[in-house]
């Protein structure tokens, strides 16, 4: 039961024929795996934490945010653009990183199981009378739309 | 105390106030030309909704801009119009402070999870987080709560769309705004039953262009006024008001340590409630590919930055221009600085664009959320659960339909109901529970393996059952002249605000379930899951048309 392929009641197979627990255990994916976390956890951590210094700040520390900076304009309001800043900065680090990190080990891999995927199915056809082998109640392509 | 109370006002009502600023008569034109316009792109955009990815996602059709424009449409509420600006203009920087939450959250978004839930779901939020645990339960557990969360972010809106009237329209009786309610109630109903996703985020993004460029333009024009000299403009709100402390935080909640303890939880609500709002998560599936999902984020962030980076200046020129005992004496009180201020700088004119944009920014936020609502519903718990997955999809979307006409119903009686409630309550209510009820699970089933069924009906169930009662027993509903029940004092929990208490536990809960569960996982669907939401192997594909 476990290793089955689900099957896609939509007949767009979109699953059919993949061996999921070899494509997550293969050296490649979990280069992408690794690529990916290691990039987005710390990331995450550090803006959450700036974010949240910022809050703590403003809220405990209203004198130190409160120093004029230029004319009218305080460390205060200078800091909270600067999360604007690092907001943009941040989702324009990602995107480059995305574009030129991720996608393409992630398209590799999904050609690559695409592929794999077709000649299954052409497998499968061969064979007819088992198709899929096992409908899994529980799968989310269990659910028609 | 009562921090939202004032803050994000999505409004008060202003008490027995007879002036009416600009000219009725030119909101109304403008208002109704802006609904009769989208009625038609709505009706257009119907003539392809014939299957249920169609109705609920627009067919996947949208490029990764118009979806970016479509979020921004969704997100930019009129709290956050309206809100902000008032906030500003009465509060100075603290004001701001919420507009740094409610745009730093869209990280979350962007970074943990836009993409892998484009390549892993396919209507709802549901159907990520039940994709790898026990689909009944957790189906129902999430469906509860898109639907609790939907419901209170719909009575602000409603109820908004009262208040607001007091100043557009030149409304102030109370029957009257319950009239407008109940026709904001029924164009919405309309919009969504005819156009489906596709006619709702075009709605959405029209809507989105519309304000953008109206906030952009009245920056330009009070920057101009200033000699393109910010710190010219916070001079003279200084001076206006008399009042140098409006520069620095604390003016609002450096009052007490309870006050500022309220202001951590509120802030860790704003932050991690956004990427938890079911009708956000909705919108990365109306997208083909999960680069577009990630590209309609990165447009969402910029528009949304822009925005708030604008509603700095408008705040401040309010300050500056109209004062805030003007602002505060208007029909409509602090949500009325916008609309003031734009009748300062171009008249009536203005002023009608201006609210008519407030009008359709209102309409726009409800007819999203009620099709979130109806998805939720028909597809999570009428198809999966009472059905078991073998209803016909027509059945299905005529179970869809019906709901946004029953959600549409009870939201018009809630906001008739609600007026003159302390509005912005609900609204960081509705990001509070999201944060609480939805985010744990969200992060843990996409980055957890071993997360299980226990832990994620544990969260939350536990997420929102505590937020909410938090919130029952705050000074929000009782205890406090601001709060909804001034008279009883049941408020045994000091903060405005549950985030604080509610977020961290909802987490514990998803932990503490998932490893005191024995029964193991289907460890297939975990690998599928991970593998597909880092590939997009098996992600649903666009509708050909």
């Amino acid at each position: 039961m476990a290793s089955t392929p689900s099957v896609d009641p939509n007949g767009s197979a979109a699953t059919l024929g993949i061996d999921f627990p070899a494509v997550q255990r293969s050296e490649q994916f979990q280069r992408l795996r690794s690529t990916h976390r290691s990039f987005v956890f710390p990331l995450a951590v550090a803006f959450l934490v700036w974010y949240l210094l910022y809050v703590v700040l403003a809220i405990y520390a209203p004198g130190f945010m409160s120093l004029k900076v230029l004319g009218n304009i305080n460390l205060g309001l200078v800091l909270g653009l600067l999360q604007f800043v690092t907001t943009f900065g941040i989702t324009a680090a990602y995107v480059r990183f995305a574009n030129r990190r991720l996608d393409p080990q992630a398209t590799a891999l999904r050609e690559q199981l695409e592929a794999e995927q077709l000649e299954a199915q052409h497998h499968a056809i061969q064979h007819r009378g088992q198709p899929g082998a096992s409908e899994q109640p529980g799968t989310s392509e269990g659910v028609r739309p | 105390m009562n921090i939202l109370a004032t803050t994000l006002p999505a409004v008060h009502l202003a008490e027995g106030a007879s002036a009416t600023v600009g000219n009725p008569a030119i909101n109304i034109s403008i208002f109704l030309s802006f609904v009769l316009v989208t009625l038609v792109v709505v009706i257009r955009a119907s003539k392809s909704t014939a299957t249920a990815a169609d109705y609920y996602a627009g067919g996947r059709s949208f490029s990764g801009t118009q979806n970016g424009l479509a979020i921004a449409g969704d997100y930019l509420s009129a709290a956050s119009f309206l809100g902000i600006v008032g906030a500003i203009a009465l509060q100075g920087y603290d004001g701001f402070l919420y507009s740094i939450g409610f745009f730093v959250a869209w990280l979350v978004a962007l970074l943990l999870i836009a993409e892998p839930l484009r390549n892993t779901g396919k209507f709802t939020m549901a159907d990520v987080l039940s994709f790898r645990l026990r689909q009944r339960p957790v189906r129902v557990a999430a469906s509860i709560s898109t639907l609790a969360v939907t419901f209170f972010y719909l009575l602000a809106q409603m109820a908004g769309a009262g208040a607001l009237v007091s100043l557009l329209l030149g409304i102030s009786s109370k029957a009257g705004q319950s009239l407008v309610i109940v026709i904001v109630g029924v164009i919405m109903i309309v919009y969504v039953l005819v156009g489906g996703m596709k006619g709702t985020t075009w709605v959405q993004i029209i809507k989105a262009c519309l304000l953008v460029t109206g906030v952009a333009v009245m920056t330009v024009w009070i920057l101009a006024m200033f000699g393109f000299n910010f710190s010219a403009i916070l001079g003279a709100a200084v001076e206006t008001n008399n009042k140098p402390a409006m520069l620095e935080p604390g003016l609002k909640y450096g009052v007490s340590e309870i006050s500022k303890l309220d202001f951590i939880s509120l802030g860790l609500a704003l932050v991690l409630g956004a990427a938890g709002l079911p009708h956000v998560l909705m919108r990365f599936y109306t997208v083909p590919t999960a680069k577009e999902a990630r590209k309609s984020v990165v447009w969402a962030i910029t528009l949304i930055g822009l925005f708030y980076l604008f509603t700095l200046v408008l705040g401040f020129g309010a300050a500056a221009l109209i004062g805030a005992d003007r602002i505060k004496g208007a029909p409509g009180g602090v949500n009325s600085a916008a609309p003031l201020l734009a009748y300062e700088l171009g008249g009536s004119v203005l002023m009608g664009l201006i609210a008519a944009v407030a009008f359709a920014t209102i309409l726009a936020v409800v007819a999203g959320l009620a099709i979130t609502a109806s998805a939720s519903f028909a597809h999570d718990i009428y198809t999966s659960v009472i059905k078991k997955g073998n209803s016909d999809p027509r059945r299905e979307l005529r179970v869809a339909k019906t709901t946004v006409v029953v959600i549409g119903l009870i939201s018009i009686a809630g906001g008739i109901g609600a007026q003159g409630q302390n509005v912005a309550f609900l609204v960081a209510l509705a990001f509070a529970v999201a944060a609480s009820a939805n985010l744990p699970t969200i992060l843990y089933s996409l980055y957890w393996k071993r997360f299980t069924t226990r832990g994620a009906v544990w969260s939350m169930y536990g997420g929102l059952i505590l937020s909410v009662v938090l919130i029952v027993f705050s000074p929000v509903m009782s205890g406090a002249e601001t709060s909804m029940i001034p008279t009883a004092d049941f408020a045994v929990y000091p903060l405005s605000n549950p985030g604080i208490i509610s977020i961290p536990a909802s987490f514990l809960l998803g932990f503490l379930g998932s490893v005191t569960e024995r029964r193991k996982e289907d460890p297939y669907k975990q690998s599928e899951m991970e593998v597909r939401s880092l590939t997009g192997v098996g992600a649903e594909k666009p509708v050909a048309h």
